[in-house]
């Protein structure tokens, strides 16, 4: 199988579980046209009754699937601009996301939100650069964030399929990156982490698009002798805190690089779990957006955002006397 | 005496939309009594006063129709059919009520009786009655959906956003507004601007003011906004006039609101919908009826006191239908 980008693997996944499922429906803006590619062709493919354009009507094109779900299909809503969940809030962490427990088991709600193109892409200043995965997760919402093609294409066919609500962030900074699915991707279950790659002296946990700057930061760092582990949760809410624990015994040490706020952000999650329950060698560190809105000039924009060189910063701070051999 | 006292499907009979109304009087005096003596947790907000509308639109449902609801839920839940132990067993946090104690007064639903829900959150419940008739459709069914909401959802941007969607598309929606005349201590003059059926209207939506203390009418209006729905024509939208006598909420006794007179509750209690249809039925039959229902209430407080209170090992239970448990507080 060729080498996809990162959008078409999610592409690809809705596809299939549209093969797979005729209940699957998808709903969006502009989503037959596919402004933003996920749903490229599908309509063509599908017909109209199953890639629906909605008003501009945010919360009640939410309430709406939510309504359709309960009636039993799986309908997949993609949010043309990350930050348009704050317009759709209550329908998501208030009523989706609760109806199972408020009803006492009666409702099931499987419904997939799609956030293409999340975070900040150089210039779209303060309304759409948010990257807000972390305070779904605070509600207890099943979320993942991919960070190569074929874990986006496994986790979207998991969050279809998932009997919840499950928020799928697709950074925009990975949207064009290339990966060869092979004949067969393999599952990825929610709750899933995964080690991209091994090391021996500290942990960098890394979210999303922040996946590539950490192996890129593991690759300098290797060569100034310090061996750096690279954790990618894929999920942020179930998340794989075992994994985290099994690589934390090794390193005894961590870095979390996670582009959300740093005030309750999922940075302050990872290490307070850890703080709690795992033993480390030196304090750990964070590397965060700003606690900040992202101003427009480039310039600015880059100042408020984590990248290579303050996750090194941050790495050096944390393996100290290590770093320096 | 079976327990379903909901009139979904029962149609025009008066002796049946009086079996309703009383039902619901008697539930909601009830639930006053059983709050006031602590036996149900939190507060409620009871329907008594706006029994006819919950009873005539749900005469005007079959059986595999839809209903969303608000905090002022209980009358649309018993209307549609509920079973009143287990709807009461609710009230009580039990684990033999309708949603095994998770719910509440303000979520309580009954989703094999097409119940989506009471909701918290003035107009949250609607997008789901569009939702589900459009899923409906698409199975090749035509379920008509009455989604309820006051004289405070007027002003929500959400209920504007549903009308608007309900008529491009078309669907069976049938919107019910039910005017008591405040959101909470808000009169409806200053919730909504204009004329709530002429916006309705402004929509291409079949849209009247109906009186909403008299079943029967609101039956009428009811019948044929879900014959026109049926049919394909489209969402109507229902101004039912009606009032609450009692409080927003059984805390407003404790707070002495001020925001209306005695005597405007008398003059509507003078329309009481209870009293109403009770008029129009052979007073034997009446006698008959109410016989019924203080035994079902009794059936229902005996029920619902029988019932377990949950675990609270179990307090994380049903948070994830695919069973996934959450993380602890502690």
């Amino acid at each position: 199988m060729a080498r996809v980008r990162y959008i078409e693997a999610l592409s690809r996944a809705l596809r299939d579980e549209m093969t797979a499922d005729p209940k699957v429906v998808v709903f969006g803006e502009d989503v037959r046209q596919s402004l933003r590619r996920v749903t490229f062709n599908l309509a063509t493919e599908f017909g109209e009754h199953r890639v629906i354009d909605t008003p501009l009507a945010e919360q009640a094109a939410t309430g709406f699937v939510t309504g359709a779900a309960l009636m039993g299909w799986r309908p997949v809503l993609e949010f043309q601009v990350p930050s348009l969940l704050y317009v759709a809030f209550d329908q998501v962490v208030n009523q989706a996301q609760k109806l199972s427990i408020m009803t006492g088991g009666q409702a099931r709600v499987p419904v997939t939100y799609v956030f293409p193109g999340s975070g900040a892409r150089l210039g779209l200043a303060g309304q759409h650069s948010d990257h807000p995965y972390a305070m779904l997760a605070q509600a207890g919402l099943k979320t993942v964030v991919p960070a190569t093609p074929a874990d986006a294409y496994a986790l979207l066919r998991t969050a279809i399929r998932d009997d919840d609500p499950v928020a799928v962030f697709a950074p925009a900074a990975l949207l064009g990156n290339r990966e060869d699915l092979g004949d067969e991707v393999t599952p990825v279950p929610l709750g899933s982490g995964r080690i991209h790659r091994p090391g021996a002296d500290v942990t960098l946990v890394a979210i999303g698009h922040l996946v590539p700057v950490a192996l890129a930061v593991a690759d300098d760092l290797a060569m100034a002798g310090v061996s750096v582990e690279v954790f990618d949760p894929r999920s942020i809410y179930p998340f794989d805190w075992d994994l985290l624990r099994a690589s934390l015994a090794k390193t005894g040490r961590l870095v979390v690089a996670d582009d959300t706020n740093k005030t309750c952000g999922m940075a302050a999650e990872i290490i307070a779990t850890v703080a709690e329950g795992m033993r480390l060698r030196s304090a750990p560190r964070r590397v965060t957006r700003a606690d900040v809105a992202v101003p427009f000039a480039p310039v600015l924009e880059r100042a408020v955002l984590p990248d290579k060189e303050a996750i090194i910063s941050a790495i050096r701070d944390v393996v100290g006397e290590a770093a320096a051999a | 005496m079976n327990a379903q006292q909901g009139t979904a499907g029962t149609g025009a009979d008066p002796s049946a939309l009086y079996r309703t109304v009383r039902t619901i009087r008697r539930f909601e005096e009830t639930v006053e009594e059983l709050t006031a003596a602590n036996e149900i947790p939190g507060t409620v907000h009871l329907y008594i006063g706006e029994e006819a509308v919950a009873a005539g639109v749900c005469a005007a449902l079959e059986r595999d129709d839809l209903v969303t609801s608000t905090h002022r839920g209980h009358g649309h839940v018993i209307a549609k059919g509920a079973a009143l132990g287990p709807m009461l067993a609710e009230l009580m946090g039990r684990t033999n009520g309708l949603n095994r104690g998770r719910g509440g007064s303000m979520h309580v639903a009954d989703l094999s009786l097409g119940v989506l829900g009471a909701n918290g959150i003035v107009a949250g419940g609607i997008p789901f009655a569009l939702g589900a008739t459009w899923a409906a459709a698409q199975d090749g069914q035509t379920r008509v959906a009455a989604t309820f909401f006051g004289d405070g959802g007027l002003a929500q941007g959400l209920l504007h956003e549903c009308m608007n969607w309900a008529a491009l598309w078309r669907l069976p929606v049938i919107f019910v507004c039910e005017d008591n005349g405040y959101a909470v201590s808000l009169p409806a003059s200053a919730s909504a601007a204009g004329s709530p059926v002429e916006r309705a209207r402004s929509y291409g939506i079949a849209a009247q003011e109906v009186d909403g203390m008299d079943a029967e009418q609101v039956y009428a209006a009811a019948r044929s906004a879900a014959d026109r729905a049926r049919a394909g024509g489209g969402p109507s939208y229902l101004h039912m006039k009606t009032y609450r006598f009692r409080g927003h909420h059984l805390g407003e006794a404790v707070l002495k609101l001020a925001y209306r007179t005695s005597d405007e509750i008398s003059r509507w209690q003078q329309r009481d919908p209870v009293a109403i249809l009770a008029e129009r039925i052979e007073p034997g039959q009446r006698a008959g009826i109410d016989a019924d229902v203080e035994a079902a209430v009794k059936a229902a407080i005996e029920h619902a006191r029988g019932g377990p209170l949950p675990d609270p090992l179990t307090a994380t239970d049903y948070a994830y239908a695919s069973g996934l448990r959450p993380r602890k507080g502690t």
